[in-house]
């Protein structure tokens, strides 16, 4: 493994380790660019992870202190918790459930599609499907992407079956098992899924993609990059020229370390990621870095998300196999006639007794409450996610009072729903009780969102520079060695969900920055 | 389908567990005590009568019959321990415990515990949820109570299950009653 010298100024550093920055590493380092991964949190193998919600909760999730504003339902149930990632090597794609979309043609250029909707800064990305395609292929076959390439969907478990009984009653077209990125057969030297459950806690089998135990030693394995753990970035410095030229981080024991670079890549997820823009203001860069046009931390988006559970009279043992196994699709179109633009998805969900005593109705108490909890055997489950809105008021600012353990502001998330939103929330509520009714569910519960899954677009692409932060190859419109590789990039957030993009777009800036480092472009 | 009989903690070890001894005071109520004196806590830093308003306050917020008191008591007897070192939370227990007796009082003519009907103790409860004493309860609650493992059996979870190989040949897809409806 490559261990780099801190003063080396020759050397692309980056920013996290997860479903972004773990990817890019992996591909620089192959094009043979020396790298340096830091990352806030630890490394662990497969084995170590734990078949236990809360324990592994402990052991992998960002807990350091955020704080939340806006309408949204997270904001009154997980004040402290606006977002639920993962700190460690690997990222969120430790606790991913694998499900591994494209996202539609017509959602890469929704501005068009959709026209001017009030209160939405909605913006077109300045790349299209066809560009992606070969992208999206090359994301799949890295992460064993099932339903593609020829690779073989998992078989459906209990709640899955419930959930395809359904879809066919309502007289859906397009349901299966999921476009997962978890082996159904030995692949890529791991195994096939042996049907754990515990996808969310770190999937202990391997049979799951993960940045954190696929690409990284990939990437390791060429002897270009250096993963440097408890390593967590606390400001990007440049020099007079307006260029990058370093970082300063925090290791374990609080210490400051300076690492020079030659290009900074930042892939910390769509909170961590504009707080450490914003927290590297300068006399030349007064709103932050990259942030000229004002757009860094704006425009958050969450998708529009909510789980519908359903109770049976007979039992479902809904919890066991794949967390996430089966999607419907029929409701991904944009169909203006249904009262809102764009479209969701429907994809199956599985929580644990504790999670589920937390999610499944926040704040509640009773016997109404107890008695749903009574028949967790007797349930199934569906995640609902769809395109959201996007909000220049939005946003991710530095708090102007907390700060965390090294000195360093901490986040505040804003976010209040788009009335779109809403419409689609009430839309697929509806549509998924009556799929759960129409396989004689005795009582079906409307469950609000949990703490964001998935974090995007607060820095995002665009085709002017004063309308986002990044250029279409994720590149600084301002400082042009600066890069963003991670959700925050997003410019619009589709009905996907998320990390195929996010590798799919990993990979193709690996390329853009060889050769602009090739031709001394930077 | 492999359907698991929901119940798991044998009669033996249940009553083996349960030290009744110092709690059978005379001030306990009937409603805790008298019936179900199948929990061992015993308390050195709440009153054994402010603990037992906890335990029936607790059970009233996620009421369970299928479970026995000490599940609950194993949540509220970490108060116990709490409030040895942290004086504000003994202080904020007893007053509050203070201000849902004198409710229930005044409405039920009798302290909260000793109110007979489920209903009439919610009723209370639901005029105190701006409590802090009611929030706290709940939030521990909500995550202490089921993240127990010993519960889990009970509500037909089986928890880990990498160590059992998963579910792959153990029922991940062995529902058998989906043509019947
Ligand atoms: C429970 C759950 C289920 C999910 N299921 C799916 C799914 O099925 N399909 C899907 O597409 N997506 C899913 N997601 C979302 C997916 O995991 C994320 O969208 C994706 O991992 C985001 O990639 P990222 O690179 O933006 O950030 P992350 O993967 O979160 O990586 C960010 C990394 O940066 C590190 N970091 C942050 N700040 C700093 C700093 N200052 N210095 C050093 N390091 C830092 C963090 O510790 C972290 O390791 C799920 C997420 C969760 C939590
Ligand atoms: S169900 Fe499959 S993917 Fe999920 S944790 Fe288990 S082995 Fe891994």
């Amino acid at each position: 493994m490559a261990k780099f010298s801190k003063s080396d100024n020759s050397v692309a550093v980056i920013i996290g380790s997860g479903a972004g920055g773990g990817v890019l590493g992996m591909e620089l380092a192959l094009k043979g660019i020396k790298t340096v991964i830091l990352e806030a949190g630890g490394r662990h193998n497969p084995q170590d992870f734990v078949n236990d919600e809360w324990a592994s909760f402990g052991q992998i999730s960002w807990l350091d202190k955020r704080t939340t504003s806006g309408d949204w339902r997270v904001a009154r149930d997980f004040s402290g918790l606006p977002s639920w990632i993962v700190k460690a090597v690997g990222g969120s794609t430790l606790h991913w459930a694998g499900a591994s979309l494209r996202f539609q043609p017509h959602e890469w250029k929704v501005k068009t599609e959709y026209g001017n909707i009030k209160g939405a800064s909605l913006e077109d990305w300045p790349i299209d499907h066809k560009e992606m395609d070969k992208w999206y292929t090359k994301a799949e076959n890295h992460m064993g992407t099932l339903g593609t390439g020829g690779r073989e969907r998992l078989p459906g478990n209990n709640n899955y079956k419930v959930f395809e009984a359904g879809a066919k009653r309502m007289g859906y077209k397009d349901f299966h098992t999921g476009n997962m990125s978890i082996n159904s057969k030995p692949y890529d030297g791991r195994i096939a899924c042996q049907q754990i459950g515990f996808c969310f806690q770190g999937c202990k089998s391997g049979a799951k993609w993960s940045s954190g135990y696929v690409s990284i030693p990939k990437g390791e394995a060429t002897g270009k990059l250096e993963v440097r753990t408890h390593a967590q970035v606390l400001k990007i410095e440049h020099g007079k020229d307006g260029k990058v030229n370093g970082v300063v981080y925090a290791d374990k024991k609080g210490t400051i370390h300076k690492q020079r670079a030659r290009i900074v890549c930042v892939a910390g997820n769509s909170i961590e990621s504009p707080r450490l823009l914003l927290n590297s203001e300068s006399n030349m860069f007064k709103n932050g870095l990259a942030n000229s046009s004002g757009q860094v931390g704006r425009n958050y988006m969450r998708h529009m998300t909510a789980s519908t559970y359903a109770i049976f009279e007979r039992p479902v043992y809904f919890y066991r196999g794949t967390t996430m196994a089966g999607i419907v699709t029929d409701e991904s179109r944009n169909d203006p006639s249904r009262g809102f633009v764009g479209g969701y998805e429907l994809e199956t969900l599985a929580l644990g007794l504790p999670f589920m005593a937390a999610f499944l109705d926040p704040g509640q108490w009773g016997r109404e409450f107890t008695a749903s909890m009574d028949q967790y055997d007797h349930m199934a489950g569906l995640w609902i996610v769809g395109e959201d809105m996007p909000q220049a008021s939005n946003r991710v600012t530095l708090h102007k009072k907390f700060k965390d353990k090294f000195g360093m502001p901490t986040p505040n998330v804003h976010f209040s729903d788009h009335e779109n939103d809403i419409k689609m929330r009430n839309h697929a509520w509806k549509q998924s009780t009556a799929l759960y009714e129409s396989v004689g569910a005795t009582k079906v519960i409307q469950t609000p969102p949990y703490p964001s899954t998935h974090n995007l677009g607060t820095n995002r692409m665009s085709a002017k520079a004063r309308d986002g932060v990044v250029n279409k190859h994720g590149q600084s419109w301002d400082v042009k060695n600066l890069f963003i590789s991670d959700g925050s990039q997003f410019t619009t957030g589709a009905a996907e969900n998320p990390t195929l993009t996010i590798v799919a777009l990993a990979m193709r800036q690996a390329e853009y920055i060889a050769k602009q480092m090739s031709s001394k472009a930077i | 389908m492999r359907v698991l009989k929901k119940q798991a903690i044998s009669r033996r070890s249940f009553l083996k567990g349960s030290t009744v001894t110092a709690l059978g005071l005379t001030v306990m109520g009937p409603t805790i005590f008298g019936k179900n004196n199948a929990w061992s806590a015993t308390f050195k830093n709440i009153s054994a009568d402010d603990g037992a308003t906890l335990v029936q306050m607790a059970r009233d917020i996620y009421p369970h019959d299928h479970l026995a008191d000490k599940y609950y008591a194993a949540v509220i007897s970490g108060y116990d321990k709490a409030a040895g070192k942290d004086k504000s939370l003994k202080g904020m227990i007893g007053k509050e415990l203070k201000k849902i007796n004198s409710a229930s009082m005044k409405k039920y003519k009798n302290n909260y515990r000793m109110i007979n009907r489920e209903v009439e103790r919610v009723d209370i409860l639901k005029a105190n949820t701006k409590s802090p004493l009611f929030a706290k309860v709940r939030g521990d609650l909500v995550v202490g109570l089921y993240n127990n493992k010993e519960v889990w059996p009970k509500f037909g979870y089986e928890g880990e299950s990498a160590s059992k190989g998963g579910y792959l040949n153990r029922g991940y897809n062995d529902i058998d009653w989906l043509d019947k409806v």
